[in-house]
């Protein structure tokens, strides 16, 4: 690990338990990177998440930090946030952490554009049960729980944050860590919602299931199949077909929950003095 | 010193009062009947104070908003009733196992399920001890009157965060939305308990552990102490464990945490029980139709008492054993099947006679109910 970074972990929880390949480290990092460049104080930063594999990041990292309960992670974020809106919050959580169990504090979290950091992890799985199918795992994948392949659709987790009200949105990979640290960064700046999603993979209960190679396939596989929005833009739809897009998605600032709120207590105290 | 004045309040409404006056600036909440009038005035008073209300998208998302408000430091409160503390019961078994310090009310409506939601019951006895899944320490108060609303739920307050554990207020549809005079206490005269804080520096902080106290110290978040919480079994850095000697002593501790203070923690009343043959064991709106009964047998010369459970949980059971060794019988009236009768049975059953008295049909029982049952007991 770069020596710099080493104060942003509790070094003597290392290594984690993630399984050999899995792409939860490299997103871990990139975090890490962010905070570090982004200059924000350590002190005054909160790590939430929920249950799942990716919900076990906050145990290695050195700031305050809760592993809650499935799904409810960003209400707890909520109450952190809202309680004291000095703190810098950042949840962490997974596909089926937040948008099967959690989709509800997910949307409503985004629809009052309270200043929270999400970082989503999407390995398309219920990694820490077994490799179970979630709202991100593409219809006709095989999971322990769609053996003939998934029947139902998934979710386009960019899309759903910006129809729901999300400020910031933006998709990065393990493999374009480069890209979704920057896109953290632009996130922790966004005075809002900001919403991040990390393609990670597993090649444990998802990938071997589904016969895309190890992790280092997988890995490349992000890299073919991921365009950059702003290539995108280019290109005829027929070149765009299988590709996801990464980068900036969405950038659009709006009133945030917890300054608005304090708007209003100090339109409660003027009028009782007056 | 300047003498409040009396008014005439509903039991929701001195319950949101207390919860203020002990130091409560956040609320988060769903709307459902009969306690949300108590979100009602916390949403127009607590940013008066500069407090924060919430309305959050539903049930449990209260209860986990109200427990990361409690985690940076803030007195904290939610209040619901029998669907809502049902959908709740995950996150307060976080609040039990991470010992994170809230208050919950629950104004008790008829179930099961959507039942009675204008309808009073006391339905929920077990599900408060009982809710959420393990072994947990866990607190409810019963108030009676809509004074004792204001006077419990402070309590409550100071409970939760002395003792670092989701603490009930238990009232009833009747209690909740029952008008009664009351005068409230001075600002000055109300007792307020804050939670211990770290006594040690960040780098030596462990959070989980503890003296014979055996109730941790617990940093603000966002304070430089940088500690984990969990809902994991974990040793006293509260990190998770699985070593069996480690989740043992972290259960044994919780389990007995609150044996230590049972002499502050449990409260109840005694009335006309000095040389009472027939006890009657009775709490929430039950006991005013309970202690009507007392007062109409007395004059009829029948020698009866009432013991009401002001703690429902835990049970003050070495007090209702001491009444009970000299009685015939005990009844217990409550308007369930026999929730908290079972709890007075056990302690009751070698020393006298034990019978209940059931309700379930949306109306309270009332002294003329009671009278004819001690009638049949004596």
């Amino acid at each position: 690990m770069r020596p710099d970074l080493q104060e942003l972990f509790r070094m003597e929880k290392l290594p984690h338990i993630w399984c050999p390949g899995c792409g939860h480290g490299i997103i871990m990092r990139a975090i890490a990177e962010a905070i570090k460049e982004s200059g924000i104080d350590m002190d005054k930063t909160v790590i939430v998440s929920g249950i799942g594999c990716s919900s076990r990041a906050p145990g290695y990292m050195n700031f305050d930090t809760c592993h809650t309960i499935h799904g409810r992670a960003l209400a707890f974020a909520t109450g952190i946030k809202l309680a004291n809106p000095e703190l810098n919050v950042f949840v962490i959580t997974g596909d089926g952490d937040a948008t099967a169990i959690g989709g509800n504090h997910f949307i409503h979290a985004a629809r009052r554009n309270i200043d929270l950091n999400v970082i989503l992890f999407n390995n398309n799985i219920y990694g820490m049960t077994g490799g179970q199918y979630s709202p991100l795992t593409p219809t006709g994948s095989k999971a322990t729980t769609s053996p003939y392949g998934n029947v139902e659709r998934n979710f386009d987790i960019p899309t759903l944050a910006i129809a729901a009200g999300a400020s910031y949105v933006g998709r990065g990979t393990a493999y374009h860590d480069k890209l979704l640290k920057d896109l953290i960064i632009a996130g922790i700046n966004n005075k809002g919602f900001s919403l991040i999603e990390a393609i990670s993979m597993c090649p444990t209960s998802f990938g071997r299931r589904n016969k895309l190679g190890n992790a280092a396939k997988m890995l490349e596989l992000q890299k073919t199949a991921a365009i950059n929005v702003k290539a995108a833009q280019k290109l005829p739809p027929e070149k765009l077909e299988g590709k996801f897009l990464i980068g900036e998605l969405h950038n659009k600032p709006a009133p945030e929950f917890t300054e608005e709120y304090d708007k209003l207590i100090a339109k409660l105290r003027k009028e009782a003095e007056q | 010193m300047t003498v409040n004045k009396a008014r005439l309040i509903q039991g929701n409404q001195a319950c949101a009062e207390g919860a203020i006056a002990a130091g409560v600036t956040f609320f988060a909440g769903y709307p459902i009947t009969p306690s949300t009038e108590i979100a009602e005035i916390m949403s127009e008073e607590l940013p008066k104070i500069g407090g924060k209300f919430i309305q959050m998208e539903d049930e449990i998302g209260s209860m986990a908003c109200i427990l990361g408000a409690s985690l940076t430091g803030k007195k904290v409160l939610t209040a619901s009733s029998g669907p809502g503390i049902s959908l709740k019961q995950e996150a307060i078994g976080y609040a039990s196992m991470a010992e994170i310090p809230c208050v919950i009310v629950n104004v008790q409506r008829l179930g099961p399920s959507t039942g009675g939601p204008t309808s009073t019951a006391q339905g929920d006895i077990m599900q408060a001890r009982w809710g959420t899944h393990g072994d947990h320490p866990i607190i409810a108060l019963c108030p009676a009157t809509v004074k004792e609303c204001f006077d419990l739920t402070v309590k409550a307050v100071n409970f939760a965060e002395k003792f670092r554990t989701p603490v009930y207020v238990l009232l009833d549809e009747i209690i909740g939305h029952m008008r009664e005079k009351v005068i409230l206490p001075n600002k000055e005269d109300i007792e307020i308990v804050d939670r211990k804080r770290p006594s040690t520096k960040p780098g030596d902080y462990k959070p989980y552990r503890t003296d014979e106290s055996l109730i941790p110290e617990m940093a603000d978040y966002g304070t430089g102490y940088k500690w984990h919480v969990t809902g994991l079994h974990h040793d006293e850095t509260g990190f998770p464990t699985t070593k069996p000697a480690l989740v043992e002593k972290l259960m044994n501790r919780l389990m007995s945490k609150l044996d230590k203070y049972k002499e502050e923690i449990l409260l109840w009343q005694e009335e006309s029980t000095d040389d009472a043959e027939v006890l009657i064991v009775a709490y929430g709106s039950t006991a005013r139709s309970a202690l009507d009964a007392v007062e109409k047998l007395r004059e009829a010369g029948i020698k009866v008492g009432l013991f009401r459970p002001i703690t429902i949980w835990p049970f003050p059971e070495e007090a209702l054993a001491r009444l009970a060794a000299n009685v015939k019988g005990v009844i217990v009236p409550e308007m369930n099947y026999g929730q908290l009768y079972l709890e007075v049975e056990r302690i009751c059953k070698d020393k006298c006679k034990t019978s209940g008295l059931f309700k379930v049909n949306s109306e309270p029982i009332t002294p003329d109910e009671i009278i004819a049952k001690v009638r049949e007991v004596l």
